[in-house]
């Protein structure tokens, strides 16, 4: 994992120095409120519905015991006990005193945490593949280069005032497990066809929220010695371009758009000719140097299958399937990488009280070298978790109520906080979740159901990817009702898709049903273990929406 | 108005009156060719530029005029660093303004970005004194970007770090 070094650590204390000061500089009336707005957002702290809430950066997902024991403290002392992780790979306390939030920095920067850039018009937390650096199907590990984008966008002099907010994902893996083609920039790692050489692909403007789009490739293959200045070109034809006019055209995904992919890029290649690259760009030395943090652990050597987990899998049907479905192909013979859901039955997707962040940093301490990830599906990953191990692993969750099997099926939901939190929503996100979850709660089910996803924002602002969803769910309010419109057939792989609207929308005790009338079609439709998204591709909306038209008949006449 | 630079307070030698005796003359792009040509001897002339102003529109300009002033039409527009940094890029090496509500936090950005001086509106700079500017400005003691002005680079300083090590 990456470690501050002298100038890392300084700059984090200062920032909440001037953080401090700015907050004494509002609450003296230096500063108006209009004023201190970006000023606080920058540093993660939203006014909501009921109170402040403070968003923490987990820089690409990934974190130590040492800082999730933190964050439990910071739960404990400053919030009601718990902590809600996002899809942004972030951490939100939803309870926060404004008096309180200096000191909260403090601490965090005890860790090498903070909370900088994750809201306001700016380049936001870098996201990355949450599987980075153990993933069998890797070409390398992503981690390295978010963590210098991290470094290079970090209070940035030109792009700190943005037409709108800026997102940047990073996936260095044959699958796309970083939604990178819904981002404002997607890099994926490649290899150059011809030369071999390893370096940059750059998609710019995806995006979700009230216009979706699919990001553009800008540039097939850029070397990774140019990539500052290649970001620097882009930003700047975006901070000078971008409309701001309106915001929800705001975002590069609308430029993109509206000036045509060609002509953007032709801009963004200008620009990058025009800039002095060597003066720009970070010697590769530096690079070299945030990738020796992340070398690969001391891994003993094993064999690649565990004779004792076969066993304990034989005589224990119940911990067979939860390795099943929330264990992942690690690339070190003998190791997995074992995905810990937060979708437990009836929960609030992502939260974790504090003893659970607690038991978490145990466990990766005892059993994974000390690192744990955020996943954007708002689970945690303990990346390097012996096979031989996985028995003891699995009771010590038991015990913290964290061994829910369900990773990748339809209880393993995404849902944004949505009008119980958020000042922005325009419906409930996670009662829906929970009457969804409760619904399809028997696991035998869910595995017959097998693979899929299940997201819902409680506005058009998308923070629930439901746009992306197998089945997407999107709160809306209409003439004071909450109403929940279905998308089918998202797809927030390489194969990225949008879903497609299903029909009118519904209240939200009727979404449940509504759920259970697609699975029927689908189930009634599948080939084999076809998986829900394939046979959707194949047999496309028109089954769903005549099986739908007739449950919305019988509604209507039973009313 | 209110004027500061990375030092203070400074005093306004320009004005924006076409008519005034005495001072230099800051003027619309549009005016500019005929006041050019109708200066006093000792007077310098300056521009005066929306922030959506094009570089490549302005290249006979740069050479001839002392000072560029960016109009920063609100504080979370953040167009005018853009222009400022391309400014410089083309090579004008005269005096750059920015003109309008900006607030202290934005005061190292804008001297990164290639500005001398920031011309406030009364009322903001009188809410917001300018030792809160030259604090601000301070914040931090060396930033994670190479290639802007002033500030020392982390990634310089680690550079160099490494090399004495090699020593």
């Amino acid at each position: 994992m990456y470690r501050y070094d002298e100038f890392d650590a300084r700059f984090v204390r200062e920032r909440v120095a001037q953080f401090r000061d700015q907050v004494a500089r509002r609450l003296d009336g230096s500063i108006t409120e209009d004023e201190f707005k970006p000023l606080r957002l920058k540093n993660g702290l939203y006014l909501q519905l009921h109170a402040y809430m403070l968003r923490i950066a987990i820089p690409y997902g990934t974190l130590s015991s040492r800082q999730m024991r933190q964050l439990a403290l910071i739960g404990d002392r400053f919030d009601k006990g718990y902590g809600h992780f996002t899809t942004r790979q972030n951490l939100q306390f939803n309870w926060p005193k404004l008096k309180d939030v200096p000191e909260i920095l403090d601490l965090l920067a005890d860790v090498e945490m903070h909370a900088i850039q994750t809201s306001g018009n700016c380049i936001r937390n870098v996201t990355a593949d949450h599987f980075a650096g153990v993933a069998a199907d890797e070409l390398e590990d992503p981690r390295p280069v978010a963590e210098l984008i991290r470094q290079w966008s970090t209070a940035h002099p030109e792009f700190s005032y943005l037409p709108r907010k800026f997102k940047v994902a990073v996936s260095g893996a044959a699958e796309d497990r970083a939604v990178i083609l819904a981002h404002d920039i997607g890099i994926r790692i490649v290899r150059h066809e011809q030369t071999g050489e390893i370096g940059y692909r750059i998609i710019v403007g995806g995006g979700m929220g009230r216009t979706p789009m699919i990001g553009k490739v800008v540039r097939a293959f850029l070397p990774k010695a140019d990539l500052l200045a290649y970001l620097e070109a882009i930003m700047r034809v975006y901070n000078a371009e971008g409309r701001r006019d309106n915001k929800y055209k705001a975002r590069v995904k609308i430029l993109v758009h509206e000036t045509g992919a060609e002509e953007f890029t032709r801009r963004v290649e200008e620009e990058f000719a025009a800039l002095d690259g060597p003066s720009i760009n970070a010697d590769p030395a530096e690079l070299a140097r945030i990738a020796a943090y992340f070398a690969a652990p001391d891994y003993a050597d094993l064999e690649p299958f565990s004779a004792p987990l076969d066993r304990q899998k034989k005589a224990n049907p119940e911990f067979a399937a939860f390795v099943e479905s929330n264990s992942f192909a690690h690339r070190q013979p003998g190791y997995t990488a074992l995905t810990v859901s937060l979708k437990p039955i009836g929960g609030i997707p992502g939260d974790a009280t504090g003893d659970q962040m607690r038991a978490l940093a145990d466990i990766a301490e005892q059993w994974s070298f000390s690192e744990l990830r955020v996943t954007h599906q708002q689970n945690i990953v303990l990346p390097n978790i012996r096979l031989d191990d996985l028995f003891d692993v699995w009771k010590a969750l038991r015990t913290a109520d964290l061994a829910t099997a369900n990773v990748g099926l339809i209880t393993d939901i995404i849902a944004c906080p949505g009008l119980d939190y958020c000042a922005l929503a325009t419906a409930r996100s996670i009662p829906i979740a929970q009457s969804i979850s409760n619904r399809f709660a028997d696991p035998v089910r869910q595995k017959l159901i097998g693979e899929l996803g299940i997201k819902i924002s409680g506005c058009i602002n998308a923070c629930g990817h439901h746009h992306m969803g197998h089945i997407g769910i999107l709160g809306l309010e209409k003439s004071g009702q909450e109403s929940y419109q279905i998308t089918l057939g998202g797809d927030a792989t390489d194969k990225a898709a949008i879903g497609e609207r299903l029909g009118p929308g519904l209240g939200a005790d009727e979404v449940p049903d509504a759920i259970e009338t697609i699975v029927g079609v689908y189930l009634g439709n599948r080939e084999a273990s076809e998986p829900f998204i394939n046979t959707y591709r194949r047999i496309g909306i028109a089954p769903f929406r005549a099986a739908f038209a007739k449950v919305e008949e019988t509604s209507d006449a039973a009313h | 108005m209110p004027l500061i630079d990375r030092n203070g307070t400074i005093a306004e030698q320009w004005t924006r009156e076409p008519g005034a005796t005495a001072g230099h003359l800051i003027v619309p792009l549009e005016a500019l060719a005929e006041t050019l040509a109708t200066r006093r001897n000792d007077q310098r002339i300056g521009v005066s530029l929306a922030n959506t102003a094009v570089v490549s529109d302005l290249a006979d300009v740069l050479g001839r005029v002392a000072l560029i002033a960016i109009a920063f039409p609100a504080y979370n527009d953040g167009r005018g660093f853009t222009l400022a940094k391309r400014l410089r890029r083309a090579g004008f090496t005269g005096r750059l303004r920015a003109t309008g509500p900006l607030i202290a936090d934005q005061f190292a950005y804008a001297l990164s970005c290639g500005f001398d001086e920031i011309e406030l509106p009364e009322a903001l700079a009188a809410r917001q004194p300018v030792a809160h500017w030259l604090k601000a400005a301070q914040s931090f003691s060396a930033v994670y970007q190479r290639g802007y002005e002033g500030k020392s680079s982390i990634l310089d300083q680690r550079r160099t770090a490494a090399a004495s090590q090699h020593d």
